[in-house]
């Protein structure tokens, strides 16, 4: 399992560790000493929370994620135009379905956030437009392969960087990105080009697919 | 080193354009188009990065959201719902090796191409829409070897997938896995290549205007 002493990473610690100083209002861990810090203490947690709910079926486990990402999940939907006793039953059920799915959430090709994000945006779909959410086929490392950790942990620290790079956006620019996925944009108002640095993520995702569609064979 | 599928996935040319992906992401795209891109990304490893990489802003997003008061009972009351339902895990949605269609496409078809009702919409092209929520459409064409789909212009957005076979326009060839996008300053003539029909999953935003008198009939018909 990933733990403290494997995360630690130099590259872009400044401009994370500034963005850690601007962050304060959030409960994330303290910085380690000098230029080495742990690039990400909140979302490794995350992803062995979820090790722990698939394994264990560990309840203490999912209580975590839940109390984290249920509220987060409720604004999300409320933004996008759902009452809140709506908001609140929709989250629910979209945070059953992290239960249900979760020997379907791959490390290496998504943060927890990201994943719960999805499932959050296709229950509002399907509850709240009350249509279908056709979705790709799923690709699954199956039960004897699992990813590699270092994949995962690039994965995951890739995805905290995201997450900065948005906080530290201009107002107007981070506002426009919140509108397009929290809000209820139409296709020709959401403007792709959001500035954001894509490019890395988008290639440790198509790593983390040849090695998976390496082990379906 | 590479499976097939990597190799299949390679051999796709045209993908869909970040706007696309983007707005499929952020759920703003209607259900008729969101079937044409899931059933792409299933073919497709370079736009299934592409999408997964918006996700991740999309996760980001919410990752930093404010948050709302959940009720006092909501843990137990997820919890109820996963104790009903549990002993359920979703195991992975994913088309045999010889499927035509993609895993979304057969989730609505409930089949493959052996379970699609065709009507014939003249010269010989057959078509079956899919039912979806009313603020676009989707269909199934059958285009025969060698055979021109009825000049058309668009208004709107038009997003054809190829599944089977390959067809040709002026500018350029789409086989399976390829998507063309088109909007209404684009009027143009897909042919079918010869040698094996062409079947398509076409997404429109607006009904086809079909410029020729003949087809126009059929399109009344047809319903297109």
């Amino acid at each position: 399992m990933l733990t403290s002493s494997t995360t630690v990473e130099e590259t872009g610690a400044l401009d994370a560790a500034a963005a850690y100083v601007a962050d304060a209002r959030r409960n994330l861990r303290p910085l380690k000493s000098g230029k080495n810090m742990v690039a990400d203490m909140q979302e490794t947690d995350w992803v062995a929370m979820m090790a722990r709910v698939r394994n264990d079926r560990d309840q203490a486990a999912f209580a975590a994620i839940f109390r984290h990402f249920g509220p987060r999940v409720k604004a999300y939907l409320m933004k996008g135009g759902a009452s809140e006793p709506l908001a609140e039953e929709c989250m629910q059920e979209a945070l059953a379905t992290v239960w249900r799915k979760v020997e379907l959430f791959d490390p290496a090709r998504a943060s927890v956030a990201t994943w719960i994000f999805t499932i959050a945006r296709n229950r509002r779909i399907d509850m709240i437009r009350k249509e279908r959410r056709p979705e790709p086929e799923d690709l699954s490392w199956g039960p004897e392969a699992e990813p590699d950790q270092e994949d995962v942990l690039s994965m995951q620290q890739e995805s905290e960087r995201l997450t900065q790079a948005i906080r530290t956006l201009p107002e107007k620019q981070r506002k426009l990105i919140e509108q397009a996925y929290f809000g209820d944009l139409t296709h020709s108002q959401i403007a792709a080009d959001t500035g954001l640095p894509l490019g890395t993520i988008k290639s440790r995702i198509r790593l983390a697919l040849e090695r998976l569609r390496h082990t379906m064979k | 080193m590479n499976g097939t599928m990597e190799q299949k996935s390679k051999e796709i040319r045209h993908h869909l354009s970040d706007d696309v992906l983007m707005a499929y992401s952020a759920g703003a795209l209607p259900e008729a188009f969101n079937l044409v891109v899931a059933s792409h990304v299933s073919l497709s490893d370079e736009s299934r990065a592409r999408l997964e990489a918006f996700d991740a802003v999309g996760g980001a997003v919410l990752d930093g959201s404010d948050t709302v008061a959940l009720h006092a009972d909501s843990l137990d009351a997820t919890m109820a719902l996963i104790a009903a339902q549990d002993g359920v895990r979703e195991a992975p949605r994913a088309a045999p090796e010889d499927a035509v269609f993609p895993q979304p496409l057969r989730d609505y078809i409930d089949g493959d191409l052996d379970a699609v009702a065709w009507r014939s919409i003249g010269g010989g092209v057959r078509q079956s829409i899919i039912p979806t929520s009313s603020d676009a459409t989707v269909r199934l064409l059958h285009i025969p070897a060698g055979t021109a789909i009825p000049d058309h212009g668009h208004s709107g957005m038009e997003m054809t997938l190829v599944l089977k076979g390959a067809f040709r326009d002026e500018f350029d060839r789409f086989a399976r896995g390829d998507v063309e996008v088109a909007n209404e300053h684009l009027n143009h003539t897909p042919i079918a290549e010869e040698g094996e029909d062409c079947i398509c999953l076409a997404a429109t935003d607006a009904p086809l205007k079909f410029s020729g008198f003949l087809p126009r009939i059929a399109q009344r018909f047809a319903g297109i």
